[in-house]
């Protein structure tokens, strides 16, 4: 049986389509949130390999790169915010980050 | 047959780690599955041929951001069960959101079909893999035709490393520092005195 475009495509939906509930199911805990986030972003890069594999066009790898480029930026910057809240406030739960006061 | 065998493992075990990352009850489990996660999909980057994005999602993902993330778990002393509450509450509204973009995603995929004249129309078209490695022809392309992309993604890592450390930097209290203006302001009259002493009488 060959493994053809569609069968990678689907993998990446269902990836996505789990960032997206993760989102939705831990929505006080942020470090989940950052994670579920990863998640969706190795889903696009995925399609975008995929396309690029099969449309013989290296634009997609390259921007899979840049892809990953901003994915460890978020993460870093994420996680900084996440560590200087919790010094703040000591608790990390979504519902807490609702005052503008620091 | 084979290559279809193993398309199968490498994705079921991708997306049944993706969904305990989701549901662990334990956030490091969470990180650890991340970390399988990441590893399948670049076997999945290796099937397709992509070996330098495998490669770099192997180095970068689970050698840098899952590390990170596994940092930031222990560090912080959360009550991770506290933060679980309610999660059951919001099971049915991201569960249909979820299945409703599940199958969106997946009868797009199915329904449409490639523009045959896409070939025509590609930015920058894949060299013969006999000849130029995946790794050389990408190395081809980063730095010419997309070099000022590739500038701009260094920018925003430097910027994010500048944030990261001054999100993050907290000046310690009994920390000794170097003050120039007052190095510098420092005068012979100030810190030295000549003392004419008496012969036979001592200095107070």
């Amino acid at each position: 049986m060959e493994i053809g475009m569609n069968h990678f495509l689907v993998v990446s939906a269902i990836l996505f389509t789990l960032g997206v509930f993760g989102i939705f199911l831990n929505r006080r805990n942020v470090i989940v949130i950052l994670m579920s986030i990863e998640l969706m972003l190795l889903a696009v890069q995925i399609n975008m390999v995929t396309f690029s594999v099969y449309l013989q066009d290296l634009a997609g790898q390259v921007f899979a790169i840049f892809i990953l480029t901003v994915a460890a930026a978020e993460a870093a910057i994420g996680l900084a915010i996440l560590l200087a809240f919790f010094r703040n406030r000591g608790s990390i739960a979504v519902e807490d980050i609702s005052s503008l006061r620091g | 047959m084979i290559e279809a065998i193993f398309f199968y493992i490498f994705s079921a075990v991708l997306i049944l780690s993706a969904a305990m990352v989701v549901s662990a009850r334990n956030p490091v489990h969470a990180v650890l599955f991340l970390i399988l996660a990441f590893f399948n999909a670049a076997s999945l980057f290796v099937m397709l041929g992509a070996e330098f994005i495998a490669m770099t999602l192997v180095i970068v993902y689970v050698g840098a951001v899952a590390v990170l993330f596994l940092f930031v778990v222990m560090m912080l002393d959360i009550n991770f069960a506290e933060l679980r509450r309610g999660m059951m509450k919001h099971l049915p509204v991201g569960g249909f959101v979820g299945v409703v973009l599940l199958i969106e995603l997946i009868w797009l995929y199915v329904t449409s079909q490639i523009d045959p004249s896409a070939a025509s129309r590609v930015a920058s078209p894949v060299p013969d893999a006999n000849v130029i490695t995946n790794t050389h022809a990408l190395g081809q392309v980063l730095y010419t035709q997309y070099v000022y992309p590739f500038q701009i993604s260094g920018l925003i890592l430097l910027v994010a490393m500048i944030g990261a450390i001054t999100l993050t930097l907290r000046p310690l209290p009994r920390a000794r520092r170097q003050n120039v203006s007052k190095q510098v302001s420092r005068e012979v009259k100030d810190v030295l005195k000549v003392i004419k002493v008496e012969t036979g009488a001592g200095v107070e």
